[in-house]
């Protein structure tokens, strides 16, 4: 009871925050609007999140590790547009899944090794893939719609494992649990930490820095050919622009989850919660009508406000410690 | 120290003969393509992008980087183009003005948030991003201000030549010049180098390497005020969609020009090679038959290239810490 503000601050955690947000928001769009108590609006909402969150679990891994993959949506375009020509080739679902997967492997491949061979600065290297990976995709595709997918496809993106619980949010739960298992309670997710956190010492004591970080570039690939495959499955079409400007979504969750930009730091959890929240916030927003270009406002005013916090409390508390000191000396 | 001055000038001379080398193999097929005045033309026409590129080197150089040029670029145009909409008669000047004002006030925002929160300035300009393109919506409401909406003058401006060259081509002509005396000989400009070279040495060198940051957001920020007015009067239309994703090739100059992302390392006359590689480039492949389609690759792959170019350069240093003895 007679803590300072300095152990407040502590013995908050941001997962808390964030679940203190999270639930705030939903009484706020249920005070909004008249639609929003329902199941099936609920599971709605959840497709928003999915296909983003799938790839903002191993965007958080990377970033912990102290990297950074903005090519992630050049990634899913890319996918989309390998299995709609595949389609165009009569290939099944099956051959479609595994030709998504696998585009988006190799894509991450091609990342991980300008970043580890040829010693490119991660976020240069993907802001040139980036680009390069998009403009595959419109070179391929130029202005068509590719939408002759099979009926069978849809399941993965439409489809209902249980009542109103979604084969997508099914695919997510089972990834992020699998993503903490890895971060929080294996040798291997640990390592992540030490590299994030210095690189030079985590490679002094023996961690092969660069396999990690090849492997990790490729897992992100790799979701995000899943996310396509959901994606595409969802829409039934692909167009080049397809998920255009979603890195910025994806690396708002990951940086809204609590993990640090600079790396070294960060929970699965609070990624979880993140993505929850940012899908509901733009669900509720767009029950009201808000068209989508100022959910952009208010995604980017959300993640500049989220990590101006932990500074901007330091300054206060800084600010109280001298002004205590002046009161009683 | 003499290996760092000299490599950079072996590179420009290198990628200006490659400039040349892409000239004079387009004007064999097409030898208009080599006429003055159609040089001239594409010279004006990669203008934007060297004025853009110049502020964006600032940022680089003190190891900060600012995708939201781009966005700030499209809202400061939209404002000129609205504000010219509403009140013609107050002229050009009025409107040009109010655009490097509201630049510089978008750049000034981003650089204090990088500056006074020490926020890490690619999730902070990834923000700004979002937020500058929303709000081209918010304030348009969607709609396209065209050409026949704004005054005669407004448009007329980027039209004047004068020997040979647009009123965009000479500004950017100036402002390399301007920068390249700048980061050479003034105090101010060499402060930029130390800031990002050695943030703490330049600490005890009495430099605040944060304001230097800050300086440089505001300036580039600024840079892209006057460029929202030059491109929508150029260009004829405002509109939300302004540039999207041309950041990109800002910083795909920048790093072809040899700036070097981890800081302290970038001239202004590297910068305009760079760009007018690209310039080049980018008015020849439609000439040759690519399709507009390819453009983004393309950009892609020489952002790439380059980008495993200067990680080469930069290699010994490097490596010699990790391999020592780790292996």
């Amino acid at each position: 009871v007679n803590a300072t503000p300095r152990q407040l601050v502590a013995i908050v955690r941001w997962e808390v925050v964030l679940a203190f947000v999270l639930i705030a928001d939903l009484f706020l769009n249920a005070a909004l609007s008249p639609y929003f108590m329902d199941i099936w609006v609920w599971s709605d909402a959840m497709f928003y999140v999915t296909e983003r969150a799938v790839v903002a679990l191993p965007l958080a891994l990377l970033i912990i590790a102290g990297e950074i993959d903005i090519s992630v949506a050049g990634i899913i375009a890319l996918s989309s547009v390998a299995m709609g020509l595949a389609t165009a080739q009569g290939i099944g679902t099956p051959g479609l899944l595994a030709i998504g997967l696998a585009t988006g492997l190799g894509a991450g491949a091609v990342n991980g090794a300008l970043v580890t061979c040829l010693r490119v600065p991660s976020i240069v290297a993907t802001i040139g893939t980036m680009s390069h990976y998009r403009g595959a995709a419109y070179a391929l595709l130029g202005d068509r719609v590719l939408k002759d997918y099979p009926s069978s496809f849809a399941v993965l993106g439409r489809g209902y494992a249980l009542g109103a619980i979604s084969i997508e949010l099914c695919i997510f739960a089972v990834l992020s649990v699998l993503a903490a298992i890895f971060l929080h309670g294996t040798r291997w997710g640990h390592s992540l930490f030490a590299m994030g956190a210095n690189p030079i010492a985590a490679r002094w004591s023996g961690i092969a820095v660069d396999r990690y970080r090849f492997v990790l570039f490729c897992a992100s690939g790799l979701m995000s050919g899943l996310a396509a495959a959901m994606l595409t499955s969802r829409l039934g079409s692909t167009r080049p622009s397809i998920a255009q400007g979603w890195e910025l979504e994806i690396v708002s969750i990951v940086v809204l989850g609590g993990v640090a930009i600079t790396g070294g730091k960060g929970t699965i959890g609070g990624v979880v919660l993140a993505a929850m929240l940012l899908g509901f916030v733009s669900f509720g927003l767009s029950l009201l009508n808000v068209p989508g270009v100022v959910m952009w406002i208010v995604i980017g005013a959300l993640l500049i406000t989220v990590i101006a916090i932990p500074p901007l409390g330091q300054h206060w508390l800084q600010w109280r410690v001298r002004s205590v000191r002046g009161a009683t000396s | 120290m003499t290996r760092s001055f000299r490599s950079p000038f072996g590179r420009d001379a290198a990628l200006a003969s490659l400039t040349l080398i892409l000239i004079v193999c387009i004007s064999i097929r097409f030898p208009q393509f080599a006429a003055p005045r159609n040089l001239a033309e594409v010279f004006d026409d990669s203008s934007i992008l060297i004025v853009l590129a110049l502020g964006q080197m600032l940022v680089i150089l003190v190891r900060a980087i600012d995708l939201s040029v781009a966005a700030n670029l499209a809202l400061c145009g939209m404002i000129a183009a609205l504000f010219n909409r509403s009140f013609p008669a107050a002229g050009v000047a009025t409107a040009i003005a109010l655009a490097a004002l509201s630049g510089t006030a978008l750049g000034a925002f981003n650089g204090l948030l990088v500056w006074r929160l020490r926020l890490p300035a690619i999730v902070v300009t990834l923000g700004t991003l979002s937020i500058y393109r929303g709000l081209i919506y918010l304030l348009s409401g969607g709609t396209w201000v065209n050409s026949n909406e704004m005054s005669p003058a407004f448009l007329e401006l980027t039209r004047v030549r004068f020997l040979g060259l647009g009123v965009v081509g000479w500004l950017a002509v100036l402002g390399a010049a301007f920068f390249w005396a700048m980061l050479r000989f003034a105090p101010f400009g060499r402060r930029f180098y130390a800031a990002g070279g050695s943030p703490s040495a330049a600490a005890y060198a009495g430099i605040d390497a944060g304001r230097m940051q800050f300086f440089a957001f505001t300036i580039s920020g600024a840079l892209a005020g006057v460029c929202g007015y030059l491109w929508v009067s150029r260009f004829a239309v405002a509109y939300t969609d302004v540039a999207l994703g041309f950041e990109l090739q800002v910083i795909a100059a920048c790093l072809l020009g040899g700036v070097s992302i981890a800081g302290g390392v970038g001239t202004a006359h590297g910068v305009l090679t760079g760009c007018l590689f690209l310039g080049v480039l980018m008015n020849a492949l439609p000439l040759t038959g690519v399709s507009p389609f390819w453009q983004m690759a393309v950009n892609g792959l020489v952002i790439t290239t380059a980008a495993i170019l200067n990680a080469r350069s930069a290699r010994p240093r490097e490596r010699r810490i990790l391999e020592a003895g780790a292996t």
